[in-house]
Order: structure tokens, then sequence, then C-alpha cells
């Protein structure tokens, strides 16, 4: 059978913060890139997040945080997330993300940050690259 | 690579990843398939259909509530169109059921119609059968938004729901081929608008016409369609739907048309499979032909045209005996 390789991407709001445009709106950028966007809302539970990124087998989870919580989020998911034995699903992380928590981000497994600001194509580009 | 075990056992991360490599048309898929096959055929197939924004999620995510209270283990496939243009998609049918997500006697899988015309997707059928396999109860499958020609649920499903709105639409477009033929229940949702009795009469009366056509030319046991009025925002009349689900099932079993629908699906399976291998196995067949550029090329210069040029192929190259 002819094989079909796509991108897929779960799309997550992670906590109390209501602001989705940005996320609905990277999701269409992503589906015009060729790629298969879960997008499961506002208001998602960590467990919420990994529990989806599990059913629906996908290569990248993308969040959406403009709290400022993006630091112990990601770090508490990063841990759920082994321990559920997703090591092959990358994490990203957009929206409000002050420059200087970028390398700690990183450092903490985030395998790439796109902050307020970051064009479309650099987000598609960024995501592609995971996986080269 | 998923273990066939870990699948068997329920282990969702397993069964994800073998969807996954169904989805993608891996070679890893097949040989694990077969291994699955002779563990499903346990599951309540139930298919929903019917046009965009009359509700289908909110009703897919009721029905999650209500068969869960019964205590059963529910796998869901939600298909959602891919973008004819990018062959990107949206999937946004899971966010009216995430209140799920956690529940692990639930596994909620999304999936893209993938230029499948027909209202679900090619992996839609093998994904079943991993689910199946895995050990859920009930399987609850959502089709694209369909308009008059995504049936290909009904061959699918032991159970077609068809779900409407109010005030849509007079009565002739309840006759229309496809829609009354395929439906087992018909759901009028959003009932708490104006017109829902209106719609439930007319649906009514015409599965009663349907029926008076069937009975003369086949007497067997017939199941009559039901309609029913839901609000699945507050799960209004969910109850009786799930009761009427599960009673279309026992009549199934108790005529053993269950049985007679394995068999029609089995044979339908068979032969989109046998076109698929032999169209890929004859096609790279002659495409590694020379002659198979010669002519080519000659459609290219203008010398063959390409009808005259294609029956050239098929009849130098197949000889059947």
């Amino acid at each position: 059978m002819e094989t079909t390789h796509k991108i897929r991407v779960l799309i997550a709001k992670p906590g109390l913060d209501g602001h989705d445009k940005g996320a609905k709106i990277v999701a269409l950028a992503l589906r015009d890139a060729g790629m298969e966007v879960i997008y499961s809302g506002l208001h998602q539970t960590l467990e919420q997040i990994v529990q989806t990124a599990t059913q629906e087998a996908v290569d990248i989870i993308g969040l959406s945080i403009m709290s400022g919580a993006h630091l112990p989020i990601c770090k508490r998911l990063i841990t759920m997330m082994k321990k559920q034995g997703l090591d092959d699903i990358r994490l990203t992380v957009g929206g409000v993300i002050p420059y200087q928590d970028i390398p700690g981000l990183k450092e903490m497994g985030v395998a790439a940050v796109f902050p307020g600001g970051t064009s479309f194509e650099d987000i598609i580009t960024g995501m592609n690259n995971l996986f080269e | 690579m998923p273990e066939i075990k870990d699948i068997l056992l329920g282990n969702q991360r397993a069964g994800a990843r073998m969807i996954r490599l169904i989805e993608e048309g891996s070679p890893k898929a097949f040989p694990l398939l077969k291994q699955l096959y002779p563990h499903s055929g346990n599951a309540f197939i139930i298919g929903i259909t019917g046009s965009p924004g009359v509700g289908k999620s909110t009703l897919m995510d009721a029905l999650i509530l209500e068969f869960r209270k019964r205590d059963k283990r529910i796998a869901v496939i939600a298909v959602d169109p891919s973008s004819p243009f990018s062959g990107g998609a949206i999937l946004g049918d899971r966010l009216r059921m995430q209140r799920h997500a956690t529940d692990e006697a639930v596994f909620i899988r999304s999936m893209a119609s993938r230029g499948q015309t027909g209202g679900l997707s090619r992996a839609t059928k093998d994904t079943a059968i991993v689910l199946d396999a895995m050990g859920y109860d009930i399987i609850l499958i959502e089709t694209v938004g369909a308009g008059q020609g995504e049936f290909d649920i009904a061959s699918l499903a032991h159970s077609t729901g068809i779900v409407s709105i109010p005030g849509t639409g007079d009565g002739i477009q309840a006759v229309k081929a496809g829609i009354l033929e395929t439906g087992d229940v018909f759901i009028v949702n959003k009932c708490d608008r104006p017109g829902a009795d209106a719609s439930v009469h007319a649906l009514t009366m015409m599965i009663g016409m349907r029926n008076r056509g069937t009975q003369l030319s086949n007497p067997s046991p017939k199941w009559t369609p039901l309609v029913l009025k839901t609000k699945a925002l507050d799960g209004t009349g969910v109850d009786e739907l799930a009761d009427t689900f599960l009673s279309h099932f026992d009549f199934l079993k108790k005529n053993s048309l269950t049985d007679q629908t394995k068999r029609t699906q089995e044979t339908l399976y068979f032969k989109s499979l046998l076109n698929d291998l032999t169209l890929e196995k004859i096609r790279s067949f002659m495409e590694a032909s020379p002659k198979y550029d010669a002519v080519l090329k000659k459609i290219q210069t203008h010398e063959m045209d390409p009808i005259s040029a294609a029956e050239h192929v098929v009849n130098t190259m197949i000889i059947l005996k």
C-alpha cells in the first residue's frame, strides 16, 4: 500500500488562560502546511494533554501558553510524558515566552520554542526540522 | 513498533501506534493486523452521520457518558475532512469529547479523511479491527459532516444513526436515496428548537413508506427504524437513544443478522483490499517496464492518444490465462 507520512500535531492550551485565537491561527497555518492538527481546546489539564497525545499518537505537542506559567507547566509535562513512555513525541511551546526563558525550556527538554511574533514560516520550518 | 500482546491487553499507547502504522500504509501494519483479526468481531459498532453542524460530536460526547454509566468500554473514531489543497487537516471533533480524555475505559482517535469520499478514511475499517481486538465493547464512529453521498458507514457499522435538526428541508429531502435506506435510528437533535415534532413526523412517515416498499420484496424479519428526539448538549433523550442502539444490536443478534452483516462486511473488505493490492502490483509491474516509458513518450510527442496508449499497455502487458 502507498505509504504516506504526515506530521500529526496536538495543539493544546493548558491551564486557565482563555486566549485561544493564537492557537487556532497556528492550527490553521499548520494545516495549510499539510499537517494534521488535533485541536483539543481550552483549559486542558496536563493529564488530558498526555492522554490525548497517547491516544492520537502525535509527533508533536504544541502548547500555547500566555499565563506566564510556561516553566513549571513544561517541566511537569515532560516528567509525565517520560513516565508514560512518550519519548518519541516532541514538545514545543508558543505564546508569551520571554526570550531569557528559552535556554531553560530547552534544557529541560522542550524541543522548540516559538515566542509571540514568530512567523508562521519559522514555526512550520521549526516543526519540520524536528524530524531531520 | 507495537507488540501484539500489548494491543490485546488494551494498552492505549500500543493501540495508538498500531493505528498510526495503518494510517500511513506501513508495510508493518498487515502482518500485525492479521494477528489481531481473529480477536475482533466482538464489539458493537455504531456509526453516527449527518450534515455539518447538527451536533454529531456533542451527541457522541453524550453517548460516551451514557454508555460509561452502563459500564461499557468505549472507543471512538472521529473522522474530519482533509484539505484538498494542502492535504492537512484540523481535527476538532475531539474538542467536544475532551472530558472523557482521562477515563481509561475510553479511547478517542481523530482521523483525517485523506481524500477518501464517502465520509470515512481508508484506515477506518482496519482501525475498528484494532479497537475491537483491544477489547472495547462499543466502537462509536463519527463520519465527516455528510451530505447526500456519505454512506460508507452503513457497511461498516452494525447500527447507523442519522442526525438531523428541526427545520431543515421539506419531506422530500428525507426520501432521497441513501439517507433513508442506511439509517437504523433517526435522531432529531437540538429538539428544543421549533419544528422538532414536524421533523419527527416527516421522518416517521417516510420510514413507513420505505418499509411498505421493502416488505413485499423481502419477507425476512425487518427492523423498523425509530425516530428519536435529543438535545445532546444537556443529554435529553440520550438514555433512550442508547437503549435503542442496544436493542437494535439485540435484534440483529437474535435474528442471526450480525453473522450476515459480518459476512457482507468481510466480502466487501476482501474486495476492496483485492482492488488495492491488484492495482498496486500490476501498476508497479507495468511502470517498471521499458514499454511503459516508450508509450509515455509517444503520448508526449502526440504519436499516440492517451486512450489508445492505455489500451495498448493493458492488452500487450497483461496476459490472462
